[in-house]
């Protein structure tokens, strides 16, 4: 019998706990693969936040922090700094990354901290059960936002990548998608880049992820990737925001 | 036991932290116990500077100076605010280039010693403290003149070496002043 | 080696460094500012980092890292920004990684002041953060102590793999005393740190994961538990503390680094006026020397609790007596230091008097 697909061995063989539909088993598994293919998962060191995403430390078959909400850039740093030698990313959610953590991120970015961000946004607090992000979209109603995000007093969404971008320290920002196969694949070249941007030293790179959230949002998975390409990606749009290397 | 206990004041730039480095330096280094505490936070904005030292033959406690054997006050605003510190028969030691007053107080012995002026003689308004360093040690002897030279000698290290002979120069015309006004 | 004439604050930083000390990561604040500034200068020598963060919530979560990754790692503050750090520390004590965090007081609450105050005791001793945990406080009274402490703070925290808190305040900082430092060999029979994050290469491809999150509560109070069979252990032997002048003493004084040193000459004046006064000296304010009581308050009349606070150590006092004897307190706060002439003061009200 011929092996024409398995599991990456970058992810351990425990059943995830993620709803139905949510895209971070998909991009749990892309962040994995990179992490084999480059042949650095040994030497790995996982961040994981407070959200969605806090076992990930169960998922990941790596040595692994488990950081306080929105601190794992610095967490990260302190890793990197004692070694080096180590691949140390973390993974964070949209309430993590882009509110609690705002300062982590933006000054991590700004010392040029060689570490790898893997920002995964599905504009809507999911863990705590739907509740308003800062990358909620205006008009979109959350738990906290019954009549939708009013752009009065409520604002309109953190432009992560856009944001990081003007940082001059940073050495790769880009923002992809999952919700199509295209998509994946691009998603997967960024994360590649993104992770051998740090191998070579090269410094701070970050990869936003527009995720889904079936449950939050009160759509099925289908619903779910139709509604980031028709809604998310007209208010995040993909592409490399920064590449020291002038890739695009 | 002897106990020195010696409040330093005057204004930024007058290296009033340093003669009072060099005395916990130099004592030291004659084996005592020696503590050097600065005023610090927003009172040293605004340019006034002022330090507590304490030489004891016996564990220091309280490094805080009270009751001083010595207070050095090198301008006006520091003979107001310390010249109530000096203990009866301690010593107050004023710059006479800038302090244009004589102290209220009667209960202490006071030299007016015009150091701005003695530094001047020696090329360099910058070793003022140093002259102010040396009339405290001849009226006081808080520690002993080599060690005060020793002292110098190690706060300014190879890199300032040059500076080492004004330096030393300095110290004897204070404690020069001292014995001619003194016989 | 010979005794060489430092600042508080330096002497802290240097004596981390000697004892292996090589990450520290720290945000401005007086007045503490000469500990990142001799890190800033000194870490790059030896090999080591220092890394000023955007703020002491971020210091404190880049030490949980660095602690996490096996680094004897330091961190300094003084109050209002140890303040900032209490929600990472207790992530430290939760997952049980070893750091060293040196508090140089400042007067509060609030923004308060900058001059030197003992109002950080309750958050120092008592927890801090949230959840159940201890940090072991360690209190120095003078620059040659401060120097020996930080040291041992660092084997106590690799011991116990706690954070240990060096707990001075602003005027030891910015004292200068003389120092020595002797070579330093870790004490013996330390765990090996097989539980830090340096990748599954060095592991056998174990996987070592850093964390405090049990959401099981059966799992989280053994957790707990486990964490407090620590702590039974710290009472059990870490307990420091030094009795002065004690044997016949009618008061007894008890305070705590700088109050302590300024009750010394308290009681040397007392001496004087043919008042027989002792200190009673927490070395440990965590665990506190609740025994030590036991062995003064057979001889003594009275307690007196000097703090630059309005009393907090006070309520341990109370604890460790037990009403077998009155207690009274003098706090001076807001920055002021109590002279030894206002202690001699309250000695003598306490002794009806006598010797005035």
């Amino acid at each position: 019998m011929k092996i024409v697909y398995e599991k990456s061995r970058g992810l351990t063989d425990v059943p995830m706990h993620y709803c139905p539909g949510c895209t971070h088993g998909i991009i749990h598994k892309l962040v994995a693969e990179t992490l084999v293919e480059l042949d650095v998962l040994g030497r790995t060191v996982a961040v994981a936040p407070v959200g969605c995403a806090v076992f990930a430390y169960e998922y990941f078959n790596c040595d692994a922090q488990e950081a306080a909400h929105g601190r794992a850039p610095a967490v990260a740093t302190g890793i990197k700094r004692v070694h080096p030698d180590n691949i140390v990313f973390t993974y964070q959610g949209d309430g993590d990354l882009a509110s609690i953590g705002t300062a982590e991120i933006v000054h991590a970015a700004m010392r040029g901290e060689n570490i790898t961000v893997v920002f995964v946004n599905n504009a809507i607090y999911g863990m705590t059960g739907g509740q308003m992000a800062p990358t909620t979209l205006v008009g979109q109603p959350t738990t906290t936002s019954p009549l939708g995000r009013s752009r009065l007093g409520q604002g309109a969404p953190l432009r992560v990548c856009e944001m990081l971008a003007t940082i001059e320290a940073t050495a790769y920002i880009a923002r992809v998608s999952v919700h199509n196969i295209p998509r994946l694949n691009g998603a997967k070249r960024a994360l590649k880049k993104a992770f051998q941007m740090q191998i070579e030293n090269k410094g701070f790179s970050l990869v936003e992820v527009l995720s889904t959230c079936p449950t939050n949002w009160g759509l099925s998975p289908v619903d779910s990737l139709r509604w980031v390409e028709q809604n998310m990606l007209p208010a995040y749009p993909l592409g490399v925001y920064k590449d020291i290397e002038g890739g695009t | 036991m002897t106990e020195e206990r010696i409040i330093v004041a005057g204004f930024g730039g007058q290296g009033i932290l340093m003669i009072g480095k060099l005395l916990a330096h130099a004592g030291m280094m004659e084996g005592r116990n020696v503590t050097w505490l600065p005023a610090y936070g927003p009172e040293m904005r605004g340019g006034t500077a002022n330090c507590n030292v304490i030489i004891s033959d016996v564990l220091i406690g309280a490094p805080i100076v009270t009751e001083a054997t010595c207070v050095i006050a090198m301008n006006l605003p520091s003979l107001d605010r310390f010249e109530s510190f000096a203990q009866p028969g301690g010593w107050l030691l004023l710059n006479s280039s800038l302090i244009p007053r004589a102290p209220a107080r009667h209960d202490v012995q006071i030299l007016a010693i015009p150091v701005s002026d003695l530094a001047r003689q020696q090329g360099s308004l910058r070793v003022a403290n140093v002259v102010m360093l040396g009339a405290c040690l001849a009226l006081t002897q808080a520690v002993r003149k080599e060690s005060a030279i020793a002292a110098i000698e190690d706060v300014l290290g190879p890199s300032k070496r040059h500076l080492l002979g004004i330096n030393l120069n300095a110290l004897e015309a204070g404690m020069a002043f001292v014995t001619k006004v003194q016989v | 080696m010979a005794r060489k004439l430092m600042k508080g604050n330096e002497a802290i930083a240097a004596a981390a460094i000697n004892a292996g000390c090589r990450y520290f990561f720290g945000y401005p604040i007086t007045p503490q500012n000469e500990i990142p500034e001799y890190m800033s200068r000194e870490l790059p020598k030896v090999g080591g980092a220092y890394v000023q963060a955007e703020s002491e919530v971020a210091a404190i979560n880049m030490v949980y890292g660095a602690a996490g990754a096996g680094a004897r790692v330091l961190t300094s503050s003084s109050s209002p920004g140890i303040s900032l750090m209490q929600e990472g520390i207790s992530y430290i004590a939760g997952a049980e990684l070893p750091c060293v965090l040196v508090n140089i007081m400042r007067a509060g609450p609030g923004l308060g002041g900058v001059q030197p105050a003992q109002a950080d005791y309750f958050q120092a001793t008592k927890g801090g953060g949230h959840g159940d945990y201890r940090v072991l406080v360690l209190a120095p009274a003078n620059l040659q102590e401060a120097v020996d402490l930080t040291q041992l703070a660092f084997d106590l925290a690799d011991k116990y793999r706690n954070p240990v808190m060096v707990l001075a305040d602003g005027m030891i900082g910015q004292l200068m005393e003389p120092v020595e430092f002797s070579p330093y060999r870790p004490a013996a029979g330390l765990p090996p740190k097989d539980w830090a994050t340096t990748g599954t290469v060095h592991s056998g491809g174990r996987q070592r994961v850093i964390n405090s999150l049990y959401l099981y509560p059966d799992q989280l109070e053994n957790h707990v538990r486990a964490i407090f069979r620590k702590y039974a252990e710290m009472e059990r032997t870490e307990v420091r503390y030094e009795l002065y002048n004690c044997d016949q003493a009618d008061v007894v004084i008890v305070a705590y680094g700088t109050t302590s040193r300024i009750a010394r000459s308290a009681i040397e004046k007392c001496r004087r006026l043919g008042l027989r006064v002792g200190l009673l000296r927490p070395i440990t304010l965590y665990p506190f020397p609740l025994a030590a009581f036991d062995l003064v308050v057979e001889r003594t009349k009275a307690f007196l609790v000097v703090e630059m606070s309005m009393g907090q150590m006070l309520d341990d006092v109370k604890i460790a007596v037990a009403g077998r004897r009155p207690i009274s307190f003098y706090g001076r706060t807001g920055g002021i230091v109590p002279t030894s002439e206002e202690i001699v003061k309250q000695v003598q009200e306490l002794l009806g008097g006598r010797g005035a």
